[in-house]
């Protein structure tokens, strides 16, 4: 385990744009910029690691969490409903 | 007119998707069955209403989650109004970041991997109260944009954002909580910071 403290110093504060950009981490993994925007950021992480990383590892999380909680609807729940729609009148 | 074969053709493969987000919600299975077939009859009967060529899976979202508030929430006396605790921002990068090239060769995603189970991902996000648990699920899992998630949820974009970037917080919180529990991480020292400003005397 690394040390926190090291990194927090990294991270953030010793750079505007370094607070700017982690500022935006989200919108920018959810895809809310502007192409502008966007493009400024990415120019930032080309040149800043420990953006870079921060950057890498919330994506990683993002990707994993939705990966972990895929589901697949049972059968009987599917006929179930195909069931209950086909007794529907038709409106 | 709610046609019955283009409502199935359209709706049907929508159904792996609301079943999980449904799970996520209620938290067991056979809930989560009845919730759904209850939100795929109301569909159906209010398909007419629904503009063809808009977001049919939003729709179905909003269907879904406004037939879990009617029904599970009736339930319980209140909400769960229940709120989070401030945690700081990249929580689990501070703590874990670290460990990413610790073994070279392997990716971050294989890090996570070994770190946490899918077991421990539901949990943590299922531990969320509700409000921060829709709007992380509907974001992360779903990968809804902010306007569609405030449409489903009917709330305004930026309670939208504050609730994502809590609930996130939240969830590291726990899946920390996790990866202490089973030693893999170090417990977070007790809460004693309480920056006395150094005072230098004269």
């Amino acid at each position: 385990m690394s040390d926190s403290t090291d990194m927090s110093d990294d991270l953030g504060d010793a750079h505007e744009n370094c607070s700017e950009t982690l500022h935006e981490l989200y919108h920018f993994l959810d895809g809310e910029l502007t192409d502008d925007k966007r493009a400024a950021i990415q120019l930032h992480l080309e040149e800043c690691p420990p953006c870079f990383e921060a950057f890498d590892f919330e994506a990683e999380i993002k990707a994993y969490i939705a990966s972990k909680c895929q589901e697949k609807s049972p059968d009987s729940l599917r006929a179930r409903i195909a069931e209950a729609i086909g007794h529907e009148p038709p409106a | 007119m709610a046609d019955q074969a283009t409502f199935s053709e359209q709706a049907m493969p929508l159904m792996d998707s609301l079943y999980g987000a449904a799970l996520r919600m209620t938290r067991n299975k056979s809930d989560a069955e009845d919730l759904v077939q209850e939100a795929y009859l109301k569909a159906y009967r209010g398909f007419g209403g629904f503009e063809q060529g808009t977001n049919l899976k939003a729709w179905m979202y909003r269907i879904l989650t406004n037939t879990y508030i009617n029904i599970y929430r009736a339930k319980k006396r209140r909400p769960d109004e229940t709120d989070l605790a401030e945690v700081e921002d990249l929580y689990l990068y501070r703590r874990l970041g670290g460990l990413e090239g610790a073994t070279a060769g392997r990716s971050a995603e294989d890090e996570l991997l070994d770190l946490f189970t899918e077991s421990e991902i539901k949990d943590a996000l299922e531990s969320l109260p509700e409000n921060f648990r829709m709007a992380v699920l509907l974001a992360d899992v779903e990968g809804f944009a902010y306007k569609e998630i405030a449409d489903i949820l009917d709330i305004p974009i930026g309670t939208v954002m504050s609730r994502l970037h809590r609930g996130r917080k939240g969830l590291q919180k726990q899946l920390y909580e996790f990866a202490v529990a089973r030693g893999l991480a170090e417990p977070e020292p007790a809460d004693d910071e309480q920056s006395i400003p150094e005072t230098t005397g004269s």
